[in-house]
């Protein structure tokens, strides 16, 4: 089933301790940006290099992985990851949120809450909250030293200035532990509340900017907000097209070229647990 | 009563040009200070090493807090001088560029101030920094604009604001009304004198226009190859100059 002609789950063993020993140093000093030697993978930049990275230093042979890409689990990446590891490694794979020991993500946490021992891998573009506020990393670096956010709270009242409302709908930036700001990578503001003393270990990595974070079990993570405009997770005002739910994140569908469009669950796995629990109920 | 602010035998050398050479200065709490001098002089260098920005190669820097305690400024650990500059100074750079965040609203400029001292509260910071905005004679109504949006003039006055949000104590000005069309200057300087009166600020300015310190400052010193060869009262080095080369630089200013 495993292909001969790669080690265990694609990386070599020395390049794995490293990062492992960046993993331990980040899950140590929780939301703090470690960096880490990444390797070329096989897939381009943005494509989740860090991630993978990050989910084969990890993997056991006893582990089952679950890959989304927005929210997905049928999408070309989520797919391509999940054959590459099932190939390198030979792990179980699935598409069941409850069945993952292991589950790699672009964009999303899973509907279903999280368990103790579940370990999410977030793949991350862009590790620096600063970056869009602050162009010098050297300073950048000095104000996460310093504790010195007052900046990501000036993009914050710029947001509300120019828009009303608290406005990233993704990407919105978390104090963690009360001590680092922290890019939840692009997972929508609606799944930030899901990253507070959540019981699963929480893994980030950014393979281009070469950085690992972390987020251990039951940490505080508060997303960033004013008094008077406290944060609020968005989400479409509609109920899933295909599986009615009116608490699940939902995609936008446009059908037509008439201004049709329907509303479904981004988290594929949660609508059809939702649909097979309609089913059972009929 | 001690100095606010005091440089002590302050030396720098870029490696063969001794950008300052043993310079002493003194700024008495509510005081304005104008150091002038031709370009090159260290006037610049000196205003820089007082406001912690560089470091002298000799000599100490001492600020007087709100408490009375004396801190030497460049032996303080960067948090604390960091908290210092936002919460007991402010800084007016002659191009507003270097002052302001450009791509950030007028609003958010003179906020960051307040946020960065543990403002948040939205509504609050706006309400401020509307007041702030009257304040140096802009219309409180445009304050979600960009900075790039507004004339030379007007972006100075927005620097100002942002210096004065959080009431600081000592002000330090970097030749404040350079690059600005006469009439421009004028309006500039009289808020200026205004707010510093009416707020009781310390403050340093460095200019090469001999008018704008006459008309600002209390004191002026007056600043050559990296020394001190002048100082006193502003009526009395610009009316009665001792040194010649004061007696040049006063001569050469033309008259209307």
């Amino acid at each position: 089933m495993t292909d001969p002609g790669y080690n265990f789950a694609y990386l070599d063993e020395a390049t794995k301790r490293m990062i492992r020993r960046a993993l331990l140093k980040a899950i140590a000093i929780p939301g703090h940006q470690i960096p880490f030697g990444a390797r070329e993978m096989p897939l381009p930049y943005g494509w989740g290099t860090g991630g993978i990275q990050v989910t084969a230093s990890i993997l056991g042979p006893d582990d089952t992985l679950k890959v989304i890409d927005q929210g997905a689990d049928d999408t070309t990446n989520a797919v391509s990851i999940r054959r590459f590891f099932h190939r390198v490694a030979g792990v179980q794979v699935t598409t069941r949120t409850a069945e993952a020991t292991i589950i790699q993500t672009r964009h999303r946490i899973p509907e279903r809450p999280l368990t103790e021992g579940q370990v999410m891998v977030f793949q991350v573009p862009m590790p620096e909250p600063l970056f869009k506020l602050e162009p010098r990393l050297a300073e950048t670096r000095r104000l996460h030293a310093l504790g010195d956010y007052s900046l990501a709270q000036v993009k914050l009242y710029e947001d509300i200035a120019r828009q009303g409302e608290g406005g990233s709908a993704y990407s919105h930036p978390v104090m963690v532990n009360h001590r680092y700001l922290m890019s939840p990578s692009p997972i929508p503001g609606f799944d930030n509340p899901k990253l507070h003393m959540s019981p699963a270990l929480m893994l980030f990595g950014a393979g281009r900017e070469k950085k690992i974070y972390a987020v251990p079990p039951y940490t505080s993570v508060v997303s960033l907000d004013f008094d008077d405009h406290p944060f609020r997770p968005v989400r479409a005002p509609h109920a899933c097209a295909a599986c009615g739910s009116t608490t699940s994140y939902l995609d936008e569908i446009v059908t037509d070229d008439r201004g049709g469009r329907m509303f479904v669950c981004s988290d594929t796995d949660h609508c059809a647990e939702n649909q097979m629990a309609r089913k059972a109920a009929e | 009563m001690s100095p606010i602010l005091e440089g002590q035998n302050l030396a720098l050398r870029f490696v063969a040009v001794r950008a300052l050479d043993d310079v002493s200065l003194a700024l008495w709490p509510g005081e304005v200070v104008a150091i002038v001098g031709e370009s090159g002089s260290g006037k610049s260098t000196l205003l820089r090493v007082l406001a912690g920005l560089a470091a002298p190669q000799a000599g100490r820097v001492l600020y007087h807090d709100a408490d009375g305690a004396a801190q030497d400024v460049h032996a303080l650990r960067e948090a604390e001088r960091r908290t210092l500059m936002r919460r007991d100074w402010g800084f007016v750079h002659q191009n507003a560029r270097d002052g302001l965040r450009m791509g950030v609203s007028a609003g958010g400029n003179i906020g960051e101030r307040l946020m960065a001292a543990g403002g948040r509260h939205y509504g609050n910071i706006r309400t401020a920094a509307a007041e702030w905005m009257a304040r140096v004679e802009m219309d409180p109504a445009r304050m979600d604009e960009a900075p790039r949006n507004f004339s030379g003039g007007m972006q100075q006055r927005l620097q100002i604001a942002r210096c004065l949000v959080t009431r600081p104590r000592l002000v330090f000005m970097d030749e404040p009304t350079g690059g600005l069309d006469v009439s421009v200057q004028a309006r500039l300087l009289d808020l200026i004198r205004s707010l510093v009166a009416e707020l009781g600020l310390a403050v340093l300015f460095v200019t090469h226009d001999i008018a704008a310190a006459r008309l600002l400052a209390h004191r002026i010193v007056v600043m050559r190859h990296g020394r001190i060869v002048e100082e006193g009262l502003a009526d009395r080095v610009l009316d009665d100059p001792q040194h010649p080369y004061t007696q040049l630089l006063v001569a050469s200013v033309l008259a209307a």
